[in-house]
Order: structure tokens, then C-alpha cells, then sequence
């Protein structure tokens, strides 16, 4: 398989949700590295390029996915990221982050919400990774 | 320095213009307003070019002279008030008869000034509308601010209560599809961690419950001497298991009247939330040493302990909504982030004060000062 050493750095400090989405990723045939947060995720991409990355928005700040976003896409121009969020859609409240201002400066490639399916989530990345 | 513009609209050149000298370089400051307004004099001759004067710039105040050749001072008044424009309105006149200054004040005039005034009189009246407009619109800004606040706790609660959720539902899903065989046994972490973030949640909600009580003022305090020793003992008995897992000691000292007049359940909410901040965040083996000490004017109640401690830039935030210290240390500690910000602005009702110290490693002391009213 040819995605068989594509590595997926996964960020969100939620213990719990990290363990999942490890799991599913890890199911559907790629390497996961995991980090808890914007600060370790920072670390990690020091040393390591991952293929794609898939970050939380809500961590040690209300946009540390955001900045990590930011600051990984300045040192990796070519990794994909996806953003993973629960912050909209059913409560009513929507992020001015999420505005079209903000969305010029932030390069992440994909928002989703957070509880995606499992497949919905390979499609994604295949498409991404161009697999 | 801000700058009031301040249109004088009156037929007579020289009293435009000896408002203009008096007003020119005159400055009103107060204590409480972080800067000084100085004034930008504008002057008009006839109701008709206030009123193109108005339509065309911002202005704070019209000096306003009822009596005019064209439209007259009531009228441009009316004008203002159907624009809506946000001026405070002085009307100047040397006819102040009641009838005019009914129908004035009707049209939301703010004040008179009678003519002929003297320097002083003038100095003293624009006094007065600045800081009328200054409390006007801090009073505006602030309203805006507190809806601000509301809407951010709003979003970073909605946040918090679906995170659980979120990772509940994970959990059901994946023993939905089997995803680790058919043995019940293999399922054992994820069905304790659904738990305990079910148990997290509820907590929330309590501290969320506390929150609401106490904001919406609704709840009827029942004020009676009690005794703070005995609810601390209370929130021991309650912390206990928990200490007893992680071979915490607890100890209380009491030194002269523990006696205050309070709500028992307020006291329970504020001692409960620093016992157990003070056991969840403790060592293994670690100590616990209460004092509530007699100040006569006051009671003193200091929680200590011998736990994980905080750095100074943590410290300045923990009595903030939500604010949960996040590192290595305090990844397995559960909390709704609320307990501390709950107990701040309880002793704050009794306008007592909070405190906290802290070091790294050695522990944190939490410091409630209660006025004897």
C-alpha cells in the first residue's frame, strides 16, 4: 500500500478524543504521532515533518489551533492540515474567528467538525494527501 | 486628551465668539476619567446652518439660542431629537419663560443657561454636560463589554460541555463496531473513562447550578451566626475518601470565635472548593493545614498545602471562568474550571477578599479574609 509510511501528527488536548482519533487513523493504515496540545505539537514539528496534520482548534487558547496552524504552515508550506473543531455549528455560536478575514491569514486546508465518521475522514485525507 | 466638539448656534456674532474665547482653551478632567476633554468650537448664525452643521459632522453639544431669525431654537431641537443624533442639548436664552422651558425639556433639552452669563457661569454649565456625556457613554461601553463577557463564557461553556460528549459518544461507537473484539474485558478503559467524563460533566453542571443562583440573586440567603469550624469539618468529611486514596493528612486549627453571620450553604460552597482544590491538587502523602483565626473586625480562614504548586503567571488567572491550569502534573486531575471563580465571587458578596500563594513543587496557600458586618 502505498500510504503505508504516511505519518499524521494528530494535536487536541482532549486525552480521550486523541485516543480515538489515534486509533481511527491508525485503522486506516497510517502512522499517528499524537501531541496534547499547541506547545508539545510546536515541539514535535521541530524535528519532525509529518505527511498531514490534523489539529484541534480550542486548546490552551480558544485559536491555539489557529496559531499552530500558522506557525506550522510558515516552517512546512507543503503539509496539509486539517482543522478539527467542536466550537460551532449546534450550540449557535459561531467564532469571528471563523470569519473570512481570518480564514486569509490561517492555511489550514480543511475544517471539520469534530465526531466525523471514519471513512468520511480517509476520503479526506486520501484527497489531501492525493492518494 | 479628548476633544468635545461643541457647535454654539446663536444670531449674535459676539457672543459666538466670547464663547468661543472662554471655551477655546478651557479644560474639564476628574478623577475617575482616564483623560481630560478640551473643547472644538463651532459656530453657527441661524437654526438653518446648525441644522447643515449637524447633518454634515460629529458634535457633542449645542449651545442652543431659542431666539433666531429663521428656525428658531425649539425647532432645531425638534430636528435633533428626530435625527436622533447623540448631542447633548444646552438652550441659551434671555426668554426663559416656563411655557419654553416645558416644551424644552419635552424635546430633551438638558439644561438651560439664562443670558446674559458670565465666564464662569459658562465654565461651570459645560462642566457639567461633559461629564454627563462621558458617564452616558462609559455607562454604554460597559453594557457592551458585559454582553461581550456573557457571550465568551457562553462559547467556552458550550465547549466544554461537548468535549464530553463528544468523547463519550467516541467510546459508545467503538463498542458499537467492536472495534477491540467481542471480550467485554478489552472495552474496561474506554467504559471507566466514559464514566469519569460523565462524572465531570455532572460536576460541571453542579458548579454551574452554584453560578447561576448566585448571579441571578434569585436564591434567598438565610443569614444566621454559624460556625465556620464546623463547615470546614464538613468539606473534610466530604474530601475524605479522596484523601484517604491519596494518604493526604488533613488537620484544622481554630483559634478564638469561628462565629459569622452568613448563608451555611455559601460558606459549604467556598470551603468545599478549597478543600478539595487543596487535597486533588496535593502530593501522594502530602498535608493539609487549615487555620481559622479570630480577627475580631474580620475572620481569617487559610487553606494549605503541600501540593504541586503553580508558577506566578498561572496564579494571576485561576480565579478567572474556566481557567484550568493545564500541564503534566494536573493532566489526570478532573475539574470544571469554575470551583475557584465560584468561591472569589462568593467572598466577594460578603466583600471579603481572596488570595493566593504559591510556589512550584511546595504547595499553595489560598487566604479568605470574611468582614464581621
Amino acid at each position: 500500500m502505498s500510504n503505508e509510511l504516511k505519518l499524521i501528527l494528530i494535536v487536541d488536548d482532549d486525552a480521550d478524543y486523541l485516543f480515538q482519533m489515534e486509533l481511527m487513523v491508525k485503522n486506516l493504515g497510517f502512522r499517528v504521532k499524537t501531541a496534547e496540545g499547541q506547545a508539545e505539537a510546536e515541539k514535535v514539528l521541530e524535528t519532525i515533518k509529518p505527511d498531514l496534520a490534523i489539529f484541534d482548534l480550542m486548546m490552551e487558547q480558544e485559536d491555539s489551533g489557529f496559531i499552530l496552524a500558522y506557525k506550522a504552515k510558515r516552517k512546512y508550506p507543503d503539509m496539509p492540515i486539517i482543522m478539527a473543531s467542536a466550537a460551532t455549528a449546534e450550540t449557535g455560536f459561531n467564532f469571528d474567528l471563523y470569519n473570512e478575514n481570518n480564514k486569509n491569514w490561517i492555511k489550514a486546508d480543511l475544517y471539520l467538525e469534530k465526531g466525523i465518521r471514519s471513512d468520511q475522514l480517509h476520503r479526506e485525507i486520501n484527497k489531501l494527501l492525493k492518494l | 486628551m479628548a476633544t468635545l466638539h461643541v457647535l454654539v448656534v446663536d444670531d449674535e456674532p459676539g457672543i459666538r465668539s466670547g464663547i468661543t474665547r472662554i471655551l477655546g482653551n478651557y479644560t474639564v478632567g476628574y478623577p475617575f476619567m482616564d483623560e481630560d476633554f478640551d473643547f472644538n468650537l463651532i459656530e453657527a448664525g441661524t437654526g438653518e446652518e446648525a441644522v447643515e452643521i449637524l447633518n454634515k459632522q460629529h458634535v457633542d453639544v449645542v449651545l442652543l439660542d431659542n431666539k433666531l431669525p429663521g428656525m428658531d431654537g425649539i425647532e432645531v431641537l425638534e430636528y435633533i431629537n428626530k435625527q436622533q443624533f447623540d448631542v447633548a442639548v444646552m438652550m441659551i436664552t434671555s426668554y426663559a419663560s416656563l411655557d419654553l422651558a416645558i416644551k424644552a425639556t419635552k424635546n430633551g433639552a438638558y439644561n438651560f443657561m439664562p443670558k446674559p452669563f458670565t465666564p464662569q457661569e459658562l465654565r461651570a454649565t459645560i462642566e457639567n454636560v461633559a461629564k454627563h456625556l462621558f458617564l452616558k457613554r462609559m455607562t454604554l461601553k460597559m453594557q457592551k463589554e458585559g454582553k461581550q463577557i456573557r457571550f465568551q463564557f457562553l462559547s467556552v461553556l458550550s465547549h466544554e460541555l461537548k468535549s464530553p460528549i463528544n468523547a463519550i459518544e467516541g467510546y459508545l461507537k467503538m463498542m458499537q463496531e467492536k472495534q477491540m473484539g467481542d471480550k467485554i474485558e478489552d472495552y474496561e478503559k474506554m467504559i471507566d473513562r466514559s464514566l469519569s467524563r460523565l462524572k465531570g460533566m455532572r460536576n460541571l453542571i453542579m458548579d454551574l447550578l452554584d453560578l447561576t443562583k448566585m448571579e441571578s440573586g434569585k436564591k434567598e440567603r438565610k443569614m444566621r451566626e454559624i460556625d465556620l469550624a464546623a463547615i470546614s469539618r464538613t468539606s473534610m468529611d466530604t474530601m475524605e475518601p479522596y484523601s484517604i486514596q491519596k494518604n493526604v493528612k488533613m488537620t484544622l486549627k481554630v483559634i478564638g470565635n469561628t462565629y459569622v453571620l452568613a448563608d451555611a450553604d455559601e460558606m459549604e460552597i467556598i470551603f468545599n472548593n478549597l478543600v478539595s482544590n487543596a487535597v486533588k491538587y496535593n502530593k501522594d502523602n502530602g498535608k493539609v493545614d487549615i487555620l481559622i483565626e479570630d480577627k475580631k473586625q474580620s475572620l481569617c480562614v487559610v487553606v494549605k498545602d503541600t501540593g504541586i504548586g503553580m508558577n506566578s503567571e498561572d496564579v494571576t488567572k485561576i480565579f478567572e471562568d474556566f481557567v484550568r491550569i493545564k500541564n503534566s502534573k494536573t493532566k489526570a486531575i478532573t475539574g470544571s474550571g469554575l470551583g475557584l471563580s465560584i468561591a472569589k465571587k462568593m467572598v466577594e458578596q460578603y466583600n471579603g477578599t481572596i488570595s493566593v500563594e504559591s510556589i512550584v513543587d511546595e504547595g499553595t496557600t489560598f487566604t479568605v479574609s470574611l468582614p464581621r458586618q
